[in-house]
Parts: C-alpha cells; structure tokens; sequence
C-alpha cells in the first residue's frame, strides 16, 4: 500500500482539528470546569466563592445518601447491563436461525436504538404508572400489587427494564455482526464432531464472540452509569425515597435542584475516577480473556 | 469402519432439483472419489452423506443403519472441511480432542490418540500452538488429525487440499494416500482436480449437473468413459472429440477423410472420441487422418502437437515422443490405434 505524505506540516494539524476542537470543548473543558468547582463552595446566592481543597470531597464520601448512591448504582449497573446483554446475544442467535424475514426483524430490533432515554423513559411511564398506566391495570388484576411509586424494588425494576430494552438493539447489532464474522464451517465441524448445539455454542460461538462482549461491556457499563439519566429522570424522578438515585441522577439532583454546586462536581469527578478505573480494570483483567480471531 | 449405501439420493432448493438420484454401494474401506467441474453437486452430496444438508428423496445407510434423519453427531462421521474449520481458538491438541471429550472417552485414552495422531501426522512440535501460527499444510494436518483420532465409521473430506500450493498437495495426496492404506478407513473425498482423483480413488463418481455420470476404477473411467462428458472431463490434455458421419459402415471425417471404424453405426451422425496418446504418427498409404501442425510443445519426456485436420477447422492434440523433430507447419498422417476409439452418442452422450 502507498503511504500518503502531506507535503508540509501544518495539514495534518488542520485535519484533526474539528475533532480536536469537539474533545476539548465538549470533554476536557467541562471536565477541568468540574475539577475547579469541586475546590470551591459557593454561597447561596451564587454570590461569592471560597477555595475549600478537598473539604467537598469528605463532606460527600462520609454523606449515607452517597453511599446509598453508589450501592444503587452498582446494582443497577449491573442489572442493565448483564440484561442487556445476555437479552440481545438471544435474539441475536435466534435471528440467525430464521430463513425469512430476517431484514424485517432485524430492522424492528434496531428500532427502539433511535427512541431518545426521556421518550423510551415516557414510554414505560404510560405502561407501568400505578394510576394510569396501560399494564399497571392487569398487573393488578394479576394479584400483583403493583405500585412503583411506593415500591422502591419494583421501581427499580421499572427503570432497569426501561433501561435494558433501550440498550438491547444496540448490543443486538453488535452481536449479530459477531455471530455473521464466525464461519458456518466452525459450527459445522462442531456438529459433526458430536457437539449438540448448545455444545457448540457454549464452546465455539461464545469463545469466538469474546471481543465483541468484551467491547459491548465497557459500552454497556458506561451507558448503565451515564446515558441512562433521561429513564431515570422521567420514570421515577430517582425515588421513591432514594432507592433508583444513582451515582449521575444524584450529581444532577445536587447541583442543578439543590443548587450545592461544590458538591456536585466533587461527585461528579469521583464518578469520572469510578469509570477511568473501571474501564481500566476491564482492559486489564477481562480483555486478556479475550481471543481476537 | 463401515459401508455405505447410497439409494436414488435427491435433492431439491426451493423446487430446483440439484441432485437428481445418485445411487452407490461403498465398501467397507473403500476410497471413493466424487470428482466433476464447479458447481455439479460434489460437495452437496458429501454434505448430504454428513448430515449437513437435508436429503430431499431417497436413503443412506451407513453401516447398515439408515441415517438419512439423524444429526451430524449421530451420524458416527468426521469430515475435514476445505477452509480447515479448525477452531481458532483452542490449540492444536485442543482442537483434536474436542470430538473425544464430548464423546466422554477417559482422558488417558484422549491423550493416547492425539499422541498417536500428531506422530503420524508430524504434528507433535505444534500441539500446543494456535491454528493461526501454523502453515496452511499443518493446518491441513490438523484437519486431519482432528478427523483420524475419532476412528469414526466414515471419513469425509471436501476438498482438503485445494487451498495448498501445488508442491504441498503432491506432499498430502501421497500422505492421505498413505494413511488410507494404513487405517482402511472408508473415505468419501470430493475433488475437482482430476489428478487427485485418479490417484486416489478405488472408485470414482463423476458427477455433473447433479447426475452421476460414472461410477467406476479410475482406469475404466479413463479406458472407457460412459459418456461424452465423463470422457472430456477426464484426462489431460483432454481427449480429441468432434462429430463424424457414419455411410455403410465407415466414418467421414470432418474434411471429407475416410476411415474404417469398427462398432460404428450404419448411417447418421456420432461422436468421435481419441485420447492424444491414442493416436500413432503414420505415413500417407494407411487409412489416415492427415493434419497441418500449428504448434508443438515439448515438454521433456512428451510433446504434444495441436494441429487442424486438413479441409476443416476441427484442431487435434496428439502426443508424440520427446525426441520428435516435427514442428508448426508439418504435415502429419496419424491413425488412431484400433480398439482405442470412443463413440459417443450425439443425443443422449452416452457411449456406444
């Protein structure tokens, strides 16, 4: 292949400065912002600011509510995620079994992709409100007492499967992707050497998938802790109580209701450090696992 | 070890019939080889016979036991795939004993036959390797290996070694040859390279358009093809075959040349079959067909001359000796040799 060289230096700079430009502005800048804020305290009226170090730091690690936080968060992380993901690796493997049709059902998977978290959090809002929603009714009918405003496990279960089936089309297009890379032969020389199906998924189609489930769970992980803040916020609003407040619902709560800024941005950069540490320890420790074909 | 039946084996995709009734009884250790061009069927057959492809009429029986609705797994086969389908993933030894383990067999004894294996197949620096460190022949060994630990009643092969350069598909042709006579396994092998299936095969099937055309020892298919087909598909260079007219009893040749041919029909037209090697320089007093020569190649212990049929356009290949002095431009008299003629029927192909 012929290498292209830029006959002078200044090109190449003006090439990645668009994205440079959009990393620094929309990421590193509200970052730094962030990491100053978390210094300061500022008084009620948004008057005057104070440089207090580290103070905002100990007032939130020793505060219960964070605590309480950071355990909701850990659950619902992984409940969205290991849901997500395990939900969509079976539709993807039974799409791959279907002969026709198989245009129209994938494209029907990927449909819920393009529904904005505030809309998809709606959505499961007029199905599952307690007074009007449409299945809150024969859940009822059903024995269940049903009542997410008052049950804070049912509300959780509420926005971990809002959650979960917003992220499923995502985490499905990857996987069939996955499964469409791995041969016909490799499965064909499983079935002959006497693998059931299951067998041979477990053994060779799984194996086979590591790297893209190692890329969907750094993918699923971030999108559990961040993106999942519009479901949160228009299903249950972080309650009842606090027990569907997560880590990044508590930083919005903080800053822009209670107007605590210090706090908020002391949160919010120790949720930065929780998931640069995390992603770190899933490159580290899972992806050696991982066999790239 | 087993023997297989084939029965009027069909198969239809989607109301298109590809496969359109083939018939065989395969012994118990026999190598059969299932030869023909692209696309005539060779490989869904075989796929068949593994239970990869559903069979749409007709049976097959594999040690006396009819398997036409049983799975792959049940079906006591091992097949080695063209593309190797080794699993990337496991290494060499893994990947050869993953049929043993499933199998449930005691793990001194899985360890004994990928032992065994990886000596007969030279295999034994590399087990602990990945598929992806070794070389395209290895890998091929493994495809073996994998296949041979199993001692299955069948062994498949498609088209083993048409991803090999051609010195190491000699290398593999001998040794597969090498390992049948050993093992006296029953092989189905699946090949388009007529040079593979000559040497072997106890028995070939040639197929085309979903027909089995022949079924026979490679020197029958070679001595007396069973139709036009087979006889153009198999030798190299191919035979000579151009339309004659029969008129009481003898042939006029293309250019109006007349020549006695026995066994010819009484009037009408057929085709004439004969082998370049069939046909025998010779002066001009003998019934003969003369030929202007275009080209002569010499290929060492051979040449072999391509010359047109004087008064025609039908162009022959005939073989001559190494030490020939005959070149383009030549005009040579050749005779077939009598009882080396072919003729096929111009309806139907098939031999008369």
């Amino acid at each position: 292949m012929n290498r292209t060289v830029f006959p002078h230096k200044l090109l190449p700079w003006l090439l990645v400065t668009p994205q440079l430009a959009i990393t620094v502005i929309f990421f590193y800048w509200p970052a730094a912002q962030a990491f100053r804020q978390s210094m300061l305290r500022e008084d009620a009226f948004g008057l005057s600011t104070s440089f207090v170090g580290f103070s905002n730091f100990r007032r939130v690690l020793s505060d219960p509510n964070y605590l309480n936080a950071l355990q909701v968060t850990v659950i619902f992380s992984i409940l969205v995620a290991f849901c997500a993901m395990s939900i969509a690796l079976f539709l993807a493997v039974q799409a791959e079994k279907i002969v026709r049709g198989k245009g129209f059902y994938r494209t029907m998977m990927i449909w819920p992709y393009a529904v904005a978290p505030a809309i998809a959090g709606m959505l499961w809002l007029f199905m599952f409100n307690p007074s009007f929603g449409t299945l809150a009714w024969p859940l009822r009918q059903l024995g269940i007492a049903w009542n997410p405003l008052l049950d804070g496990e049912q509300a959780m279960g509420l926005v971990v499967a809002a959650s979960t089936w917003k992220q499923i089309s995502y985490n499905f297009l990857f996987f069939v992707a996955g499964l469409q890379a791995i041969p016909r032969s490799l499965q064909e020389a499983a079935a002959v050497d006497g693998a059931s199906r299951r067998h041979a998924f477990w053994t060779i189609v799984f194996p086979l998938l590591a790297p893209t489930t190692f890329f969907l769970l750094v993918v699923n992980t971030v999108y559990a802790l961040f993106d999942t803040f519009g479901i949160i916020h228009a299903v249950t609003g972080g309650g009842p109580g606090k027990s569907t407040e997560t880590l990044v619902y508590k930083v919005y709560n903080d800053g822009f209701v209670n107007l605590i800024m210090g706090d908020s941005a002391a949160q919010s950069v120790i949720l930065m450090v929780i998931v640069i540490g995390l992603t770190a320890f899933q490159f580290r420790f899972i992806e050696r696992r991982v066999h790239y074909g | 070890m087993a023997h297989i039946l084939l029965k009027e084996l069909r198969k239809s995709y989607a109301g298109q019939e590809v496969i359109h009734g083939v018939s065989m009884d395969i012994a118990d250790g026999e190598f059969v080889v299932i030869v023909g061009p692209s696309g005539c069927g060779k490989s869904t057959l075989l796929r068949m016979v593994a239970g990869l492809e559903g069979i749409t009429a007709g049976t097959i029986e594999i040690g006396g036991r009819v398997v036409n609705d049983l799975e792959p797994r049940d079906r006591d086969i091992a097949m080695v795939f063209q593309n190797y389908a080794l699993y990337p993933h496991m290494s060499v030894r893994e990947n050869m004993a993953y049929g043993l383990k499933i199998s449930k067999m005691p793990k001194p004894e899985i360890e004994q036959r990928v032992a065994r294996a990886a000596t007969m197949l030279e295999l034994e620096p590399y087990l602990d390797r990945k598929p992806r460190a070794l070389s395209g022949g290895q890998r091929q060994r493994v495809a073996m290996g994998r296949a041979l630990v199993r001692e299955p009643s069948a062994l498949l092969l498609d088209e083993p070694l048409s991803n090999l350069d051609a010195k190491l598909r000699v290398q593999m042709r001998l040794q597969i040859k090498d390992m049948h006579l050993r093992t006296g396994q029953t092989t189905l092998y699946v090949t388009h390279d007529q040079v593979e299936a000559m040497t072997l095969a106890d028995r070939l099937i040639v197929m085309n358009k979903g027909i089995a055309e022949q079924i026979a020892t490679p020197s029958e298919v070679y001595r007396t093809p069973a139709s036009e087909f087979v006889a153009g598909f198999i030798g190299s260079p191919a035979m000579n075959i151009f339309t004659i007219r029969a008129e009481a009893g003898t042939a006029i040749l293309p250019g109006g040349h007349r020549l006695a041919i026995a066994g010819i029909p009484a009037s009408g037209e057929v085709r004439l079959g004969l082998r370049p090697e069939d046909l025998e320089v010779t002066d001009a007093d003998t019934a003969s067909i003369p030929i202007d020569l275009r080209s002569v190649e010499h290929l060492g212990a051979d040449a072999f001359g391509y010359g047109v049929i004087v008064g025609s356009d039908i162009l022959l290949t005939l073989r001559l000796p190494g030490t020939s002095t005959a070149q383009r431009g030549d005009r040579l008299n050749v005779a077939p040799f009598p009882g080396r003629l072919h003729l096929f029927s111009i309806e139907t192909g098939k031999r008369i």
